[in-house]
């Protein structure tokens, strides 16, 4: 009994580490693979959860190994067999702990530390361009600043969906708000930086590529922001990952990465819709 | 090793102050004082938590995969969120919401620590009973309220709640306008768990009680056995904890019903009302549930590792390389635990620079755990193993600690934090070590001491039968949700619509079906415990030949254990591996001294 649980231990363990070793699921093409960066900071962070996969990878499998090996060997011996002590004792495997565990989690912990200070601290370049992101049960809207370069104040107690004030604008005693654009769609345009400033209209919500390596609660009474730079064109899924109520799993919009020309064009039409 | 079972070693001392068991059957069963009739039923409330959360498990999985079918009886539970059998997306979160509130709080809270501490803790300190038996009962009896309290949530007219285990505010305390069930469905999760932190003080105030002041002759703290330094542990992070979540839901059920505004700030504009509150802060309930919430998951793995040493020791004839560090490292793990809740809210927009000091402890925390398992691992080393389903259960309890454990890894670091956040691969991390982790503890102590709880052996066949379903079963269900998270499959989602998502729903398939066949297999457990309370052979006194106290009595034990005597205590508590007269052991109050043997 005890060989057949070193068995499936032993079996266990190589058939969890394949779809991590081939980034899919037994052949079916299936891919667990992120998806390819689009960041100029993401890179970073794909580096560290590689290096994290094969320091994790390699603690279980070793772990689970000598769990199997152990009681294959150990399991249902004689009722005189001599019971001997590990080598070394207990001594032996704190130290090895300390020594193994400790250096693998302080150079994880600082380089690790690197790639969030790529993200959060550092604070957007003045020329990025300015977007501000609401999240409400269950939609995202995006806002720009207009020809003018200044957004509006906000007036929540002026939000009006049915006349398509998402944002709580006052057009008609702030200048402003006046050419602010409002869209369903972030449209950015390719290999400029993004100041994103974000908040809730109602519960707690989350913006979430994962193209962009990007993952950022929207806390109500909180004004926060991300800001990064996208480096391919392309069309890509903005989902909400915090809990928000009945609709969450349907919360959704696209982030549209253009080329320079593309937006311009993008922000007239918008402009003239408006 | 029937034939090698030896006669419990006779208590020292003459019977100062032996008790009557209680005639009436209300004492007896129902508002009992007696810490093993208190144990039994936190068990028992626990056996029908956890029934009602792997059912709950099972919807949400079907629902999942096979949206429109209607799945037969759901309707009657719910016509409004399940109308036919088809549950609407909200009554799916209610689900969600329910499951992870009775597993965590009324599970792994309740089986690994209130239960088997509460039946074993005072017989392995040579204990009466508890220091509080009063309060004790009133410990269960809260508890329970506490969970009738939640149930009822069920059959409110707005439905259960939505907001999650976490019930993060704002969604949790604005009340109906944040959506169906958020009106008084939530008031009653909020008035549950709050009574639930109610009956977890008293409890643990108990315990520490228990442990400092009652232990018998001899029964110094170091001779403790490693699962009695386990509950002591917890029960002081208990303590703590639930000091701070017990006016956290104060402070949210005030929000909701009383008008004020402790985590919801000015300028909401919730269902086209512009909310009447100003000046809360929605972090501040994160703080608070998480400066709980991150102990909580100690609370429930720290006893299952008690459990499960004191079980390994036991099968493996040895005592652990050394019993010491491993009651050090879980005091280390109890320090570390207060110091790391931020680490559920990296993304949650508190300042950055704390994250980093929270990433920090989180990556310490892995040295303990490392060092216990490698002690673990160490000791298995030249040891004679004895393979049952207890011994089983406890090896697959490694198992799962470092496959939980390493992925660990990932989501102590801010940076990969910001991919993996709020994905399946935190329900798998969470699930297996916290999870499947202690449940494995609560199985393996099952298997271990039904026979001294009901004085019947259980069946070892399918006991080790109901082992492989569940190992196997266990690593199917949660090692893919690992999968899922690397793909970015966001969790609490209801349905799966997105382009990104819509590929893995045959991963998800996969995992129902994997859920539905372990669940099943639980019923060979539930079978085997059922069958063997009446029907199993009769347990000896020490079928296990276990050096600890709770094996020096009959099966089950008398009603004020030591028959009124005072056990004296000689010997560290794992005397195993020696030359004895009663074998390769030495009870922990056997006056002998036994001759080395290695």
């Amino acid at each position: 009994m005890g060989k057949l649980f070193a068995v499936i231990v032993f079996v266990i363990a190589v058939l969890s580490a394949i779809p991590i070793i081939t980034h899919s699921w037994f052949g079916t093409g299936i891919s667990f693979a992120p998806p390819a960066d689009i960041s100029t900071h993401g890179h970073a962070i794909d580096d560290q959860l590689s290096d994290t996969m094969v320091e994790a990878g390699l603690s279980f499998l070793a772990a689970q190994f000598v769990l199997a090996f152990f009681v294959w060997k150990f399991s249902n011996r004689q009722a005189n067999a001599e019971i001997k002590t590990f080598p070394g004792g207990a001594k032996g495997l704190v130290i090895a702990a300390l020594v193994l565990v400790g250096t693998e989690m302080l150079a994880l912990g600082i380089l690790g530390q690197k790639a969030w200070a790529s993200v959060y601290f550092t604070p957007a370049k003045p020329d990025a361009l300015q977007v501000q992101a609401q999240a409400g049960q269950f939609a995202f809207y995006f806002r720009y600043p207009g020809a003018d370069g200044k957004f509006g104040a906000l007036h929540p107690d002026k939000i009006d969906e049915g006349n398509s004030n998402f944002f709580g604008l006052d057009p008609a005693n702030d200048v402003d708000s006046r050419d602010d654009i409002v869209t369903g769609e972030l449209a950015i345009p390719i290999n400029r930086e993004v100041h994103l400033m974000m908040h809730a209209k109602d519960v707690g919500h989350s913006f979430y590529v994962r193209e962009l390596r990007i993952q950022q609660d929207f806390v109500p009474g909180l004004d926060l922001s991300v800001h990064f730079t996208a480096t391919k064109v392309g069309k890509y899924e903005i989902v909400c990952t915090q809990l928000c109520g009945l609709g969450h799993y349907n919360m959704k919009a696209y982030l549209n990465v253009l080329s320079q020309e593309d937006f311009d064009a993008w922000m007239k039409q918008k402009a003239s819709e408006q | 090793m029937s034939d090698s079972v030896v006669k419990a070693v006779p208590i020292a001392g003459d019977a100062v102050h032996h008790h009557q068991p209680p005639q009436s059957f209300i004492r007896k069963y129902v508002f009992s004082l007696d810490h093993k009739v208190i144990g039994k039923q936190y068990y028992g409330l626990a056996l029908v938590a956890v029934f009602i959360g792997m059912v709950l498990s099972w919807l949400m999985r079907i629902h999942l995969v096979w949206p429109n079918w209607p799945i037969p009886g759901l309707g009657l539970l719910s016509k409004v969120g399940a109308p036919g059998g088809v549950m609407t997306p909200e009554y799916y979160l209610s689900i969600l919401t329910m499951h992870g509130t009775l597993m965590v709080f009324f599970v792994l809270t309740n089986a690994p620590f209130a239960a088997f501490g509460n039946y074993f803790l005072p017989i392995q300190i040579g204990a009466e009973d508890m220091a509080f038996p009063r309060f004790n009962m009133m410990s269960f009896w809260t508890t329970f309220l506490a969970f009738c309290i939640l149930i009822a949530a069920f059959f409110v007219g707005d439905g259960p709640p939505i907001a999650g285990w976490t019930s993060y505010a704002p969604l949790s305390a604005v009340g109906a306008d944040a959506g169906p069930g958020q009106g008084f469905g939530q008031t009653l999760w909020g008035l549950s768990i709050f009574v639930f932190c109610i009956a977890s003080l008293l409890g643990s105030l108990n315990f520490i009680a228990t442990t400092l002041d009652l232990r018998t002759k001899g029964m110094t703290l170091s001779r403790m056995p490693i699962c009695t330094w386990a509950w002591f542990i917890t029960s002081c992070i208990a303590l703590l904890a639930f000091a701070v979540l017990l006016p956290a839901c104060l402070l949210l059920i005030l929000d909701r019903v009383a008008g004020t505004s402790f985590f919801i700030p000015a300028g909401l504009v919730i269902s086209d009302r512009l909310q009447p509150h100003s000046g809360g802060s929605p972090l501040l309930w994160q703080h608070l549930f998480w400066f709980f919430g991150h102990p909580e998951v100690y609370i429930a793995i720290l006893p299952a590792i008690g459990i499960v040493s004191h079980i390994l020791i036991n099968s493996m004839r040895r005592p652990l390389l050394s019993h010491k560090v491993v009651i050090y490292c879980m005091m280390g793990i109890g320090f570390l635990s207060y110091m790391v809740w931020g680490h559920h809210m990296f993304v949650s927009g508190m300042n950055p620079f704390s994250s980093l000091m929270f990433s920090f402890p989180t990556l310490v925390i892995t040295i303990p755990a490392t060092i216990m398992t490698l002690i673990w691992l160490g000791s298995l080393y030249g040891s004679r193993l004895r393979i049952t389903a207890a011994s089983l259960f406890a090896l697959g309890f490694i198992s799962m600690f470092v496959s939980g454990g390493v992925s660990g890894f990932f989501l102590a670091q801010p940076s990969i934090d910001i991919y993996l956040h709020a994905t399946y691969f935190v329900v798998g991390h969470f699930h297996m070590v916290m999870g499947v982790a202690a449940i494995f503890g609560i199985f393996a102590g099952t298997y271990f001491w039904f026979p001294k709880m009901t004085g019947h052996m259980m069946n070892e066949s399918l006991g080790k039968l109901h082992f492989w379903f569940t190992f196997i079963g266990t690593y199917c269900i949660f090692m893919p949700f690992h999968y899922l998270g690397l793909a970015g499959n966001v969790r609490r989602y209801s349905a799966f619509v997105d382009d990104f998502l819509v590929p893995l729903i045959p991963v998800h398939r996969f995992i129902t079906i994997a859920a539905l066949c372990t669940g099943a297999a639980q019923l060979i457990f539930l079978y085997n415990l059922i069958h063997s309370r009446f029907r199993g052979a009769p347990a000896p006194d020490n079928p296990w030949e276990c050096t600890s106290l709770e094996w020096i009595m009959p099966s089950p034990p008398p009603f004020d254990n030591f028959g009124g005597k005072h056990v004296v205590v000689y010997h560290d508590p794992y005397q195993y591996g020696v030359k004895s007269s009663t074998g390769d052991y030495l009870m922990q109050n056997s006056p002998e001294q036994a001759e080395v043997r290695t």
